[in-house]
């Protein structure tokens, strides 16, 4: 299993074999506050790197959720659409998003690593 | 400008609150605890609103203000006892919103209580009409804090002793440390509770030990979910200068007295309405599913026509639910009429049904 690495818009992805899977950062779900819903994109679509590919909302705005690297949905995480408060209680475990067949694994050079997004998380929130 | 500040700011900070810009004023959305959180613990206990940033309007007068208010609101006010309270507008000529308020007869005059954006121009197009006859004070120095929820009554109660005797939309002074507090039985959550109007240097002491009683401080986020399970308007998306009361479904709030005779800024306007009917009227949404139609959603009729437009929508934590407000036009606004909302480009089913979305528990009086 490669690191864990952070993409600008508050996502993170890990990588196994040649899938990847995504779901959104700790440092997002305090942003965002409680969260009430989520779309996930299709199983089997594609998408393509810093495209959309899903939506959360919470009680008091709707946020676009994107993929960091392009590839095709493998699978989606059912879990949180059914109960979207799993977001906040695990967002960087149990509460990932869904998981993508990577195309070109060198997308991932371009992100960040723990300690990089850690100082740019409490950079854009200051 | 510099934003401007209530007297329970430093106890927010205190409080871990998030703040927001709202009306010129630094306001705390939410604390630790979150929206959802924060709404159910005023549900279940006891929550506190720093509504400080609203106008407290204080109007001195005798039996000629009243008539000349009556000139300008849509209530019978010579009928209305002191310290009862009502919820009213201040219209154009042609019936549109200036702004919602609730008015309360003093001994002295009269408090008019504003929406913290509309309190500036609501004064200056007040003391127009009255073309100061009248003083007229919109307060600085006084806080205004709401207690909210079941345990409201008996945690006020112990801080100031009488205020179990209020009834809903009633008030009265009470003392509290050699001052003067005015307080009112209502509020705006769809629960019991009061909202205290008190000197500023003692908004925070006094806070505190409701904090210390066992009631807690809630963020704008969560007053927003209470209001919109409550069914309740919020000026600025409800209500505005192109939406008149009658379309607003707030035909209540229009005294059936004044509405024989008119006589006040807009009444004919409303007459005419109430007679030929709205084309359009405010309605209560529930999307199918868990999605969320926020302000400006269109709304479709089951063939795909336009019929309308979202006011209001979010989750509701005690309906544990999507819910909205919107306008519809009239023939689409019977309750489980089947209705369309299109969200990121795609149609989606809802219902048009009865408001509130949460069922209130106020405690009535005799009037």
């Amino acid at each position: 299993m490669s690191e864990v690495k952070f993409s600008k818009e508050h996502e993170w992805i890990i990588l196994e074999g040649d899938v990847a899977t995504i779901g959104i950062t700790q440092h997002a779900t305090e942003m965002l506050g409680d969260i009430v819903f989520a779309e996930l994109p299709e199983k089997g679509s594609n998408v393509e790197k810093d495209g959309t590919a899903g939506v959360v909302e919470s009680t008091k705005a709707a946020s676009d959720v994107y993929t960091p690297v392009s590839g095709e949905v493998v699978d989606i995480n059912q879990a949180i659409v059914d109960d979207p408060s799993k977001i906040n209680e695990d967002p960087e475990g149990a509460a990932w998003f869904f998981k993508l067949k990577m195309k070109d694994i060198s997308e991932l050079d371009s992100l960040m690593n723990k300690e990089e997004y850690d100082r740019f998380a409490k950079e854009s929130s200051s | 400008m510099e934003i401007k500040k209530t007297s329970l700011n430093k106890l927010h900070q205190d409080s871990q609150a998030k703040f927001v810009e709202f009306a010129g004023y630094e306001m705390p959305i939410q604390y630790s605890k979150g929206v959802i959180e924060e709404h159910k613990f005023t549900r279940s206990h006891a929550g506190i609103f720093d509504v400080s940033h609203m106008g407290q309007l204080f109007i001195y007068g005798n039996e000629n203000l009243t008539s000349d208010l009556e000139k300008i609101f849509p209530l019978d006010l010579k009928n209305l006892q002191q310290n009862c309270s009502k919820y009213s507008f201040l219209m154009n000529e042609e019936a549109g919103i200036y702004d919602d308020l609730i008015i309360t007869k003093l001994e002295d005059g009269y408090l008019i209580i504003l929406n913290a954006a509309c309190k500036e121009k609501d004064f200056e197009i007040l003391s127009n009409i009255l073309s100061k006859k009248y003083k007229m004070e919109l307060s600085n120095d006084r806080a205004l804090v709401a207690i909210q929820g079941p345990k409201a009554v008996e945690i006020l109660n112990e801080t100031i002793n009488g205020v179990k005797n209020l009834t809903f939309m009633t008030g009265d002074w009470f003392d509290y440390n050699g001052q003067k507090l005015f307080v009112t039985r209502s509020g705006y959550t769809g629960e019991d509770g009061f909202e205290v109007s008190i000197l500023n240097d003692l908004a925070e002491e006094f806070t505190k030990s409701l904090i210390k009683k066992g009631a807690e401080l809630i963020g704008l986020g969560a007053r927003d979910t209470l209001r919109l399970e409550a069914g309740l308007c919020l000026y600025g998306h409800e209500l505005d200068l192109n939406k008149t009361p009658v379309e607003a479904n707030l035909k209540w709030a229009i005294s059936k007295e004044r509405l024989s005779n008119g006589g006040f800024v807009g009444s004919d306007k409303i007459i005419n309405q109430i007679k030929e009917g709205a084309k359009q009227i405010r309605v209560g949404i529930k999307p199918e599913g868990r999605l969320i139609a926020r302000e400006k959603t269109k709304i479709f009729n089951e063939t795909e026509l336009p019929i309308g437009e979202i006011t209001s929508g979010t989750f509701g934590p005690s309906i544990n639910g999507p819910i909205a407000m919107g306008y519809v036009d009239k023939e689409f606004s019977k309750i489980d009429t089947k209705i369309l909302l299109e969200v990121r480009g795609k149609k989606h089913p809802a219902n048009i049904c009865k408001l509130p979305f949460y069922k209130k528990s106020y405690v009535k009086g005799a009037n």
